[in-house]
């Protein structure tokens, strides 16, 4: 008996204080903090369409496209490929995308694809690619917006995000929403 | 390239310079002594009340570990329950998500109580809000502070004199779970949600994204959770991809605070050690000797991922940034190796990267890391592992210069060394033996479908998987499929075995060492603190791991490097 009423007694309070208290007092906080404790989410029209730091699929020419995903930019399905360094998979399928790459970016060359744009992510929905892997699309969109290169350009040179520490990225979803409104004020 | 050396160097830094004041805090909340956190007194002394607890009770080893087993068999018995039925509970499950199946639960359950944290499922599909606060983020407080009381146990049994009893584990593990993990996890998370990880209790939102897919997105209270999670050395993710994933790591900062964290406790505890004992030279001596470890391989690991995978070069990709399959842009494969290792270092598990698409050698720092696993290692276990290899290092030492063994000031028998080199065989010994199980098994049924990869990397996947279950540590080769009946209980057995023996072990030896009487330094007395003693301790852990282990690797990542 006093066995259990120690242990029960101890693991019920114990609950209480770090399993419900501890994430409820968090919560909290979070209530004066709506935008971020909602994960930041990204409104459009009244409508929520997306998360800022959470990736999405572009496949048309004229979306900055972000890196393969293993599920498709499926966030309830979120994966990696898994794949080790020498499996044969792995070796195909950056062939065939850097392949499909080169064809549907006319006068790009082989060694100028950048990697991330033919690997996949950790989380199969990063939110970013390389300033190499948005400048060397940037042909392709003018092209398919009929708009000047340059001012493709001069709109990806102000989302790249160069930090002291840790790499230097761009955020897809905000480039690409950038570059709606873009053609809009033309 | 330079941000991101940039970025490594500050966090090995700010762990250093943060883990030492936290270690001299940590001392004093183990002795008893004023902290500012005393504010939290009126909640234990209730907390004690009410259970029945005598928390000035002091207990020999024996009892104290009856009361570690009997508490963490409650654990046990609430989480499996948990799991299995809830799809019953009537709050917190807006996602409608099931009930587990029993082998998984049995696998979940144990792999939390033991701060493994490894995960068959998914946060997204596979468990409640109601699981994910009241039975993981618990786990990760309680888990985490079970070990740290078996430490401060340990302490105390090398501080006695002459006497039997060691402390009181109830005491120890309600404080560190208040003045220690909690206000720590309230920083985290308020940084974390300040960055971005969601903390709401709405479910998963549908929507159309720019281009006009429709899309789930998986939200949840994460904030709270991912906090622990990094500073309990778990690493049982909210989301699947773990800190790789947005919402769970946002960004370069995030990812700052919690790679630091990873190491925060582990490192604080070894300081902790000096400042317990008064013997702040030889704390500091054993953290050079982990560090000087920690630091070697993990460098390996970052050149061999920033390098970048020959066989993509072949194909005519140049890899600017380095190996970038199973990476996060924003954190590049510099910062990605460098958590790889910690988390691998300390018994943490959780990944910021895919470690099963690491480059083959990066992927064996990974390996030998949790080989060794006390190189900081577990919170509290990690030390206690540490101590065997004292033991067995004290006792090499004293045969060399044929005098009786002593460990501050107690005499080393035969008793002690027995334990301790069982404890320390017992880990090579789950291993080995369970992968050599599981690729017979693989190697006559070919349709097991249990790998993603052939070859030398698909025994890694198994080998890492065992090597993970018994080294407490949590993370993954993920393209195991591992939830099936036989991985869920084979490593449910090997974390319970994992975990619980290598506490017991130790803290009996502590009990013996408590009770022999004090023998006072002499000319004659080998000194711990002196860089001769610390040369053979190195060499001890080295030739020990790699004795064990070097067979395994070898048929793995090594002859995976050779072959590419």
């Amino acid at each position: 008996m006093k066995f259990l009423r120690t242990n029960l007694v101890l693991v019920v309070l114990t609950l209480l204080l770090f399993g419900v208290i501890y994430p409820l007092f968090i919560w909290g906080i979070g209530l004066f903090f709506p935008y971020q404790a909602e994960g930041q989410p990204v409104i459009k029209n009244g409508q929520v369409i997306g998360y800022k730091n959470i990736g999405q699929n572009f496949t048309e020419a004229k979306y900055f496209w972000g890196r393969p995903s293993a599920c498709d930019y499926n966030p309830i399905n979120a994966v990696p490929t898994n794949l080790g360094p020498a499996n044969p998979a792995l070796l195909r399928s950056i062939q065939q995308r850097a392949d499909k790459f080169l064809k549907q970016n006319p006068g790009i060359k082989k060694s100028e694809i950048p990697s991330d744009l033919v690997t996949s992510s950790a989380s199969g929905i990063d939110p970013d690619i390389s300033p190499e892997a948005a400048l060397v699309q940037i042909p392709r969109i003018a092209k398919s917006r009929g708009i000047d290169q340059s001012s493709v350009k001069e709109l990806t040179q102000e989302f790249i995000v160069k930090p002291v520490l840790g790499p230097a990225h761009v955020n897809v979803l905000k480039l690409n929403l950038a570059l709606d409104n873009l053609i809009k004020k033309d | 390239m330079t941000s991101e050396i940039l970025g490594i160097v500050v966090i090995l830094l700010l762990m250093i310079v943060l883990s030492y004041p936290l270690g001299k805090y940590i001392s004093k909340v183990f002795k008893g002594e004023k902290v500012w956190t005393d504010f939290f007194a009126p909640v234990e002394n209730f907390i004690f009340k009410l259970s029945g607890i005598d928390p000035n009770k002091e207990m020999d080893w024996k009892e104290n570990m009856k009361a570690l087993l009997k508490l963490n068999l409650v654990f046990f018995i609430w989480a499996f329950v948990i799991f299995l039925i809830q799809d019953k509970i009537p709050i917190w499950n807006p996602a409608g998500i099931a009930g587990m199946e029993p082998s998984l639960a049995f696998n979940t359950a144990v792999s939390f109580i033991s701060n493994t944290n490894i995960q068959h499922y998914s946060g997204e599909t596979g468990l409640s809000y109601f699981s994910q606060l009241l039975v993981v983020c618990y786990m990760q407080f309680v888990s985490a502070a079970t070990g740290i009381a078996a430490l401060a146990l340990i302490y105390k049994g090398l501080a006695q004199k002459k006497a039997s009893d060691i402390g009181n584990f109830y005491n120890l593990f309600l404080k560190t779970n208040t003045r220690i993990l909690l206000p720590l996890s309230v920083l985290v998370a308020v940084i974390l949600l300040l960055n971005g990880t969601p903390d709401t209790f709405k479910g998963p939102q549908t929507i159309k994204t720019l281009q006009g897919d429709t899309v789930t997105v998986a939200l949840g209270p994460a904030a709270p959770v991912i906090a622990i999670k990094q500073l309990g050395t778990n690493g049982g993710g909210f989301f699947g991809p773990n800190s790789a994933h947005p919402f769970e790591n946002p960004n370069y900062f995030t990812n700052i605070v919690e790679n630091v964290d990873i190491l925060l406790i582990p490192m604080a505890l070894v300081f902790a050690f000096g400042f317990y004992l008064n013997k702040k030279r030889l704390g500091i001596m054993i953290f050079i000797v982990m560090t000087v470890l920690y630091v070697s391989f993990t460098a390996a690991a970052v050149k061999f991922e920033v390098d970048g995978n020959p066989l993509i070069k072949k194909i005519g990709i140049e890899q600017a940034t380095g190996n970038m399959e199973g990476k996060e842009v924003r954190f590049g494969p510099a910062a990605s190796a460098f958590w790889a290792s910690s988390t691998t270092v300390t018994s943490n598990g959780s990944s910021n990267s895919n470690h099963d698409s690491q480059t083959p050698l990066a992927g064996a720092v990974d390996l030998i890391n949790m080989m060794v696993n006390s190189i900081f290692g577990g919170v509290g276990v990690g030390f206690i592992n540490f101590f065997m290899f004292l033991i067995i290092a004290v006792f090499i030492a004293g045969l060399m210069v044929g005098r009786t063994p002593e460990f501050l000031g107690k005499k080393i028998e035969a008793k002690e060394v027995k334990v301790a080199a069982l404890i320390i065989l017992l880990h090579p010994f789950l291993i080995l033996v369970s992968t050599a199980i599981s690729s017979y098994i693989a190697s006559i049924n070919a349709h097991t479908g249990w790998l993603t990869n052939p070859s030398y990397h698909g025994f890694s996947e198994m080998l890492y998987e065992f090597t993970s279950a018994s080294a407490n540590n949590g993370s993954e080769f993920t393209g195991l499929n591992a939830n099936v009946p036989f991985w869920n209980i084979m490593d449910g057995v090997i974390m319970l075995v994992g975990r619980f023996l290598p506490i017991i072990g130790p803290v009996a030896i502590a009990g013996s060492l408590a009770e022999k009487k004090y023998i006072p330094e002499s000319e004659g007395t080998l000194k711990l603190d002196s860089y001769a003693f610390g040369i053979v301790l190195l060499a001890v852990i080295v030739v020990i791991s790699a004795l064990s282990f070097f067979p395994a690797l070898a048929v793995g990542p090594i002859a995976e490097y050779f072959s590419i």
